[in-house]
């Protein structure tokens, strides 16, 4: 029971993690691919949407190549900071974040073309400058897709497998969460073990869904 | 006060305190505006939907960033593109009220009046509880804008759009997207605050009934350009208007209740040159009534016709002649001892009564609308 509770907690922890740290890009990007044009615009959505399209195991390839050791920014992470990343806990929250990304950027970027900018003229004609805009008419008036994008990005993190497979391993006890924890008890042929984990994970799922039908519930009065 | 407030906002040209200059072409849609605005009253920016009234209010909040515009208010030049100003929407004190309302959802109506009230330094100068008071919507302050009636929208966001302590009002059609009902619910509220403001307000409209009860001062827009600008009742009055407004030609009088005929429910109106008789709830004598007389509602006759059901004739003199070539109709201005009217009479009975300047008729008046 140890263990589970470690791996059940371990996930929630990363897939927390994960969420929070793109939650800043994530709602920026958002913003600006809703409100603004500039010419690569098309460039940009296509890299965003990458991780949607091609298959994850692919995606924790690529993440391997660019931060294993002698990847572009393993490289500056391990020389100049002194921080490993591939194959520790560090590994799952950054292949959990860079799946729940594009889910996150999408939704953002719907909530906030479904704040009609005639609201944010009315506030700059009474005299707010474009970031008191932001804060105090788009943010709030977009919260309702903002809050469901981040349920769905922290739901999408907690059941990432195949990136994280690839650059972070297996490792019992540091990088073992519900997910890897589900495929590995099979593969060894313990099956109750399986269905323990996969009962909580069905349980954290539920949960989340709750949260932010109750979140939105609550904000929309 | 009254008096002083019509007057002013009729001596225009000389204290010209807004001036914008906007240029604008965009193939199908120009937009060429040169004017000079007064520093007070309700400046009606009158013409039909596509005519660039919308575009224009947008190009003064700097909402539409116009290449090459240049526009002062009060003294203070807010753009002037060829020295490279631009004073971007939150620097400018204006206040805008759009058609739909834009009351924020997620404020009770007193978030909504308080939103600009700090965030400009002048705002301190407009008493809150007297805006509140004025239209009226003290009632309301901890609703929800979801569960207001669209009139009672437009007079939140109204107050609030003054709260801000704006030096000029723009309301692009306040009521375009309300029912008659309330229309006339909110027009009162307008008409009180035309009479209260020290700034100039620019007010779009399509509708000329709601023109000619709030202006002082008329711009007629048409495909883009200014085809007149003027104190209300003389560019109403003018021949040499583009075809759009000749249907609409025609007067706005102000004159003071005479006596009331309750028993036929008549009112009657003198004004300089004459009065008229018009279907109105009993007033009180020397109260003061605008009216508007249509020149199509208004024919000629050489002589004083005695048995006629119209119950208006006027004595005037014929002061011009404006005729379209091929038109059937020919607009006729008439002086009615100083007061001016207007006329749309064929021309075929133009040629029949001789009718020439200086020629002395009797304008026969069908229909007088009174407006406030």
């Amino acid at each position: 029971m140890g263990e589970v509770l470690q791996i059940t907690l371990f996930t929630l922890g990363v897939a927390l993690l994960g969420t929070l740290l793109i939650l800043p890009p994530g709602i920026a990007l958002g913003w600006v691919l809703a409100r603004r044009d500039w010419p690569g615009k098309a460039v940009v959505e296509t890299l965003v949407a990458l991780p949607l399209v091609i298959p994850p195991v692919a995606t924790g390839l690529i993440l391997l190549k660019l931060f294993g050791r002698r990847g572009l920014f393993g490289r500056f992470f391990e020389q100049t900071l002194g921080i490993e990343i591939v194959f520790t806990w560090r590994a799952v929250v950054l292949a959990t974040g860079v799946m729940a990304f594009p889910l996150l950027v999408r939704t953002a970027r719907v909530a906030f073309e479904e704040v009609a900018p005639r609201f944010e003229e009315t506030a700059r004609t009474l005299g707010a400058g474009p970031r008191d805009v932001f804060w105090t008419v788009t943010l709030p008036l977009a919260r309702r897709g903002l809050v469901a994008g981040c349920v769905l990005a922290f739901a999408r993190a907690l059941g990432e497998f195949g990136a994280t497979v690839m650059i972070a391993g297996m490792i019992p006890g540091r990088t073992i969460t519900l997910a890897l924890g589900i495929y590995q008890e099979v593969q060894l042929g313990r099956d109750n073990e399986a269905l323990e984990l996969l009962a909580i994970s069905a349980m954290l799922a539920l949960a989340a869904v709750w949260l932010s039908e109750r979140l939105m519930r609550r904000r929309s009065r | 006060m009254t008096d002083a407030r019509i007057h002013s906002g009729s001596a225009t040209a000389t204290e010209a305190a807004i001036r914008a200059r906007f240029h604008i072409d965009r193939g199908a849609f120009v937009l060429d505006v040169d004017l000079a605005l007064p520093g007070r009253g309700v400046t009606a920016l009158f013409g039909p939907s596509g005519a660039g009234k919308s575009t224009f209010l947008r190009a003064i909040a700097g909402l539409e960033r116009v290449p090459g515009g240049f526009l002062e208010v009060d003294g203070e030049v807010w753009q002037d593109e060829s020295r490279g100003i631009f004073r971007p929407t939150h620097r400018r004190a204006l206040g805008y009220v759009f058609q739909e309302a834009g009351l924020f959802p997620h404020m009770s109506v007193r978030g909504n009046l308080e939103y600009g009230r700090h965030r400009r330094g002048n705002a301190a100068s407009v008493d809150f509880v007297h805006m509140v008071g004025l239209l009226a919507i003290g009632p309301l302050l901890d609703r929800r804008p979801d569960t207001l009636s669209g009139g009672e929208r437009q007079r939140a966001a109204i107050a609030r759009a003054l709260l801000a302590g704006p030096r000029l009002l723009l309301l692009d059609e306040p009521l375009a997207s309300l029912d008659l009902a309330r229309k006339n619910e909110i027009l009162p509220y307008l008409e009180r605050l035309h009479h209260e403001l020290e700034i100039p307000v620019i007010y779009v409209s399509h509708s000329i009934d709601e023109v000619v009860r709030l202006a002082d001062h008329l711009v007629l827009l048409a495909e883009g350009r200014v085809a007149a600008s003027g104190p209300l009742t003389e560019t109403l009055a003018r021949l040499d208007l583009p075809e759009t407004f000749a249907e609409e030609a025609g007067l706005v009088v102000e004159g003071r209740v005479g006596a009331s005929d309750p028993a036929y429910g008549l009112v009657r109106i003198d004004f300089q040159g004459g009065s008229v008789h018009v279907a109105h709830a009993a007033a009180p004598a020397g109260h003061r009534l605008r009216f508007q007389i249509k020149a199509r509602d208004v024919s000629l006759a050489l002589e004083r016709l005695g048995d006629t059901s119209i119950l208006n004739l006027v004595p005037a003199r014929v002061v011009a002649v404006a005729e379209t070539p091929g038109a059937a109709h020919v607009l006729v201005r008439l002086d009615a001892g100083g007061t001016p009217l207007v006329a749309r009479i064929t021309r075929l009975s133009r040629d029949r009564l001789k009718l020439v300047p200086g020629s002395a008729v009797w304008a026969q008046i069908k229909a007088v609308a009174v407006l406030a």
